[in-house]
């Protein structure tokens, strides 16, 4: 039942569509179902299943708008829920910021659902995270770690003859390894539309050997360094970045995007020549979908261009105030890389800090978008292309901004999961100058 | 952008991004229909018994059942307008049982006698299929049943039956206020929250409880277009555990000082104008010079820092590896709390466990496993005397009953060990803030909490602020920004050499505290007097971009 195919949602959201009096209409329905395992100490601690569907409808008189949304799908809970959104539209204030709805549009087939992580059984869960209990026992070392799918479908429908269908299926899976002593700790995450591509065994040793490589860390002196970013530290410490490519904000002089004097940084050269970053909906390993909740096209689009910044979103209504075409948000977000592996990064390094993974990463100063987090689970010191020790891990305050001017190198993209967000982007592991630790820590 | 990210944001009007997460589940209904009751006493023990039954029917040895009905309230404005106004419920049961030595848990919101039994079943048979991969069977401390009992936030005023066009007409007078003062933009909100929870166990005990919370706040943003700088300054507020009656203030509410702060009752009105004329004088603030201050913590500010530093190391999960994939362990292991002598602070270091303050987020009579709820030590004169457990740990630390801290965000999550109130006590020996003030050459007055971050065992952490003020030969001298405080846990405690007394006592909280996977938010406060730390290095934030 929660997952509808696209004839059942259609044939759903025109009846709901059919029970509106408003001037304009807008139906959503989504569906969810799938389960996680979570474990620690070599044992699973909590598993659960769920599933959902919900319907949402929007009614607008003018500028009033109300919503009202409802989980049950009979006749007449369908016409409830739209006599609801327009009696809440007529107690609503105006909205002077009201955009019309969108009229019919075209959208490409996304390539987000794979059957068989639609497949997955609670069987399939409990093998995958027994096959890296597993690992850690052999290492004789503790895993703690998560794994959930989800499979779903969105569709929206509105009175002016917009239609979008969508599926889409995801897998997450984090572990941490831990010796007894609790002197290491290493850490895997991965995340994939696939469930085909996920190697908890692979991934949970990865994790062992940067647990058993991490014992005896070294105390160094806090400063400026040279550091190779793992793709699951890029992640984290590039999220804030990606959330902030908003063009009102920095118009209104709020943001990191915003111009000394007033406007945007649209156009200016805002980090080194080596920085692409863009989305695309049909790339194959991060597909994202191909329209979103207005209704408006997703398509391939860069943001940062060498370094340039190329686009900024414009909601509709502050393209509208602005006088330029609206740009949507982006759906998903790759970063070009180089051909190196990290390996071979390390390789080509002198002196310099490998960090495996970032943690408790909060904005300090939104207007140069300073952030400070910490190193964890695996923090080494490589001198001569060679890992030589591990490191006590750090405290740093930096701005990605800042960070996104040192690059020295960029390796190979991979997908990586934020260890905070769990959402999925494709980043290469980066290179810096100058990256500024500020603390000592003795965290494990 | 996840599904569930696309359901709010289609469900809240387009391109809407202020609204917190939604509890799994959750629904918009009119205001009108969230004052309706969804269930009765009697139909709500009928369909626990069913569950129960079904439960044990499918071979487990222990099972409880919580009937949730959680409603939202969120009314967000900005400057001259409303953003959104929603109103959320959502209900449903979740069953957790023991079967096999071990938990298993399925929630649904097909709240009818089938569907418990089913969703029973379902539980059941989790725990069976987790019963092979178990380290050793779940051992629960005893607890005895209470029969029918009730408990309920002692409000004087239902947030849910104010008009919603009262809240509005606050909210915009707020915004009005702070853009006569000078602002650029102002963000305004208030948030109410109420659980109604009716828990049902196989040790006897029916439970019903009705818990209110609310959260007004608002944000100011003043930009200096020439430098292309802004600075901001929230509201002194605090989320509570209490009704609309938070926001009609009293004069006995009120702790004057360089900026009014706030105890049980809040101005927000007065805080606005005085936010407005902060943030104007940030902008030209001094930039701090880096380097060791005395810092004096406002209770505002406080609250975080005791969340972070504290309360987190104490959570037993954590001191034991259940967190150890996300949030982290702690350094507060069990060998230093079995020497009796682990010094994790000054002796004026006094932490206190309590369930049961009023006016405060956690404030509840029973925890969601039926658990009656208290107060107990965790730092007693600077030693680490205990910790924060639930049944299934409480043997771990040699105790004959849980401590009551078991918390689920929604009937569709799984209840598990949350944080207590925590809370440092008032000094003992009369001292005012003006008092301790004069007695500081070199220092930092922080008032209000800002940027926060600590590593995964709570060792090193960093703290920022809403207002700096330098303080040189006891006086206060100017506003200072771009501050913010770095320090190693136990050393920081340890240079704790004041505390102020009962008398500037106040609460500091949030509404989301986050742990878990999948994670849930906890609401939680923490009180303090304002308290003296020596000797701590702050850091100079500010940094050129572009």
């Amino acid at each position: 039942m929660p997952i509808l195919n696209k004839e059942e949602a259609q044939v759903l959201l025109k009846k709901v569509l059919g029970y509106s009096k408003a001037d304009e209409c807008a139906a959503s329905l989504s569906g969810e179902e799938g389960g996680n395992i979570r474990y620690a100490r070599n044992a699973v601690s909590t598993a659960g299943e769920m599933s959902r569907m919900s319907l949402s409808v929007s009614s607008s008189f003018g500028k009033k708008t109300g919503t009202a949304t409802i989980d049950e799908f009979d006749d007449a809970s369908l016409e409830k829920v739209v006599r609801r959104s327009e009696e809440l539209a007529q107690l609503a204030p105006e909205n002077p910021e009201h955009m019309p709805l969108l009229g019919p549009q075209t959208f490409d087939e996304s390539i987000t659902y794979v059957p068989s992580t639609a497949a997955i059984t609670p069987d399939t869960r409990a093998e995958a995270v027994g096959r890296s209990i597993q690992v850690a026992k052999d290492a004789k070392l503790q895993a703690a770690g998560y794994i959930e799918n989800t499979t779903g479908f969105r569709a929206i429908m509105n009175s002016k003859g917009l239609f979008a269908y969508d599926k889409d299926t995801d897998v997450i899976f984090s572990v941490t390894t831990r010796n007894e002593e609790g002197t290491g700790s290493g850490y895997a995450a991965r995340g994939f539309n696939d469930v085909s591509k996920l190697d908890t065994f692979t991934a949970t040793q990865i994790a062992s050997r940067k647990a058993a490589g991490s014992v005896g860390a070294r105390a160094i002196e806090p400063g400026k360094y040279t550091v190779i970013l793992e793709p699951v530290a890029v992640t984290y410490m590039l999220e804030n970045m990606f959330y902030g490519l908003d063009a009102r904000s920095a118009d209104e002089g709020r943001s990191f995007m915003s111009k000394p004097g007033g406007g945007n940084r649209l156009g200016e050269q805002l980090m080194d020549p080596k920085i692409t970053i863009y989305s695309d909906p049909f790339n194959t390993e991060l597909p994202s979908s191909t329209w979103n909740g207005e209704g408006q096209a997703m398509t391939k689009r860069t943001w940062i261009d060498k370094g340039v910044v190329k686009n900024l979103s414009y909601s509709r209504f502050w393209a509208d105030k602005k006088g330029v075409a609206p740009v949507p948000g982006p759906g998903n977000i790759i970063m070009e890389g180089g051909t190196e592996s990290l390996e071979e990064m390390i390789k080509n390094t002198e002196k310099g800090i490998l960090v495996s993974r970032l943690w408790y990463i909060r904005m300090v100063d939104p207007q140069t978008l300073l952030l400070t987090g910490l190193t964890r689970d695996g923090t080494f010191y490589i001198e001569n292309g060679e890992i030589k020790f591990p490191v006590k891990n750090f405290r740093f305050n930096e701005s990605p901004v800042i960070m996104l001017n040192n690059v020295e190198a960029l390796g190979r993209p991979e997908r990586s999961i934020s260890v905070e967000s769990y959402r999925s982007y494709l980043v290469p592991p980066i290179k810096v100058r100058d990256f500024t630790f500020t603390s000592l820590s003795d965290a494990v | 952008m996840k599904r569930k990210d696309f359901i709010q944001m289609a469900g809240m009007g387009l391109g809407s991004l202020v609204l917190p997460k939604l509890p799994f589940g959750s629904r918009f209904v009119d205001p009108a229909e969230l004052l309706e009751q969804r269930m009765d006493g009697t139909a709500k023990k009928g369909l626990a018994d069913i569950a129960l039954n079904a439960a044990r029917s499918a071979g487990a040895t222990y099972a409880d059942v919580r009937i949730g009905r959680y409603l939202n309230q969120y009314v967000i404005t900005r400057e001259t307008r409303v953003q959104n106004i929603a109103n959320t419920e959502s209900f449903g049961v979740g069953i957790r049982v023991i079967a096999n030595g071990s938990w298993g848990f399925a929630a649904t919101n097909d709240v009818t006698a089938d569907g418990v039994a089913r969703t029973a079943a379902k539980a059941v048979a989790v725990a069976k299929a987790n019963a092979r991969i178990i380290a050793e069977p779940v051992e629960l401390a005893p607890q005895e049943g209470y029969g029918e009992v009730s408990w309920k936030t002692p409000i004087q005023k239902n947030v849910f039956e104010v008009p919603l066009k009262e809240k509005i007409d606050l909210l915009l007078s707020v915004n009005g206020a702070a853009l006569q003062g000078g602002v650029n933009f102002v963000n305004s909100a208030i948030l109410a929250i109420n659980e109604q929870k009716y828990f049902a166990s196989t040790d006897g005990s029916y439970i019903d409880q009705d818990i209110h919370r609310i959260y007004p706040n608002f944000n100011v943003t003043k930009i200096d277009k020439a430098s292309g700088k802004f600075q901001t300054r929230r509201s002194l507020s605090s989320p509570v555990g209490m009704g609309y009656e938070y926001l009609t203030p009293t004069p006995e509410s009120k702790v004057a000082g360089i900026v009014t702060r706030y105890k049980d009752r809040y101005d927000i009105l007065e805080d606005v104008k005085n936010a407005a004329a902060d943030v104007t004088q940030k902008i030209s603030a001094k930039s701090v010079e880096a380097g060791k201050y005395d810092l004096i913590l406002d209770p505002s500010h406080l609250w975080l820092t005791i969340h972070e530093s504290v309360a987190h190391p104490t959570e037993l999960d954590r001191v034991l590896g259940y967190e150890a994939n996300f949030a982290g362990t702690s350094f507060l292991t069990l060998d230093k709390w079995k020497s009796g002598n682990f010094h994790f602070g000054s002796p004026l270091m006094n932490i206190v466990a309590d369930k049961l303050q009023p006016g405060s987020l956690g404030a509840v009579g029973y925890d969601d496993e039926g658990v009656k709820c208290g107060k107990w030590d965790l730092v007693k004169e600077g030693v680490l005397v205990n910790y924060q457990a639930i049944r299934d740990q409480a043997h771990i630390i040699g105790l004959k009953h849980s401590q009551g801290c078991c918390y689920a965000q929604s009937w569709a999550d799984v209840q598990f060990q949350r944080m207590p109130n925590v809370s440092l006590q008032p000094g003992k020996k009369p001292l005012s803030v003006d008092e301790m003030i004069k007695g500081v050459k070199k220092g930092i007055y922080i008032i209000g909490d800002g940027s926060f971050s600590i590593d995964q065992q709570r060792y090193n952490f960093q703290f920022g602020g809403q207002l700096f003020y330098e303080i040189e030969d006891g006086k206060i001298v100017g506003m200072l920004k771009d501050v913010a405080y770095q320090s190693n846990n136990q050393e920081f405690w340890n240079s704790l050499a004041a505390v102020a007394d009962e008398r500037d006592y106040r609460l500091g909280g949030a509404f989301n505290d986050g742990k878990g996977q999948p994670g849930q938010s906890n609401a939680v406060s923490h009180g303090s007097s304002t308290a003296r730390f020596n000797g701590v290095n702050v850091i100079n934030t500010a940094r050129k971009i572009g």
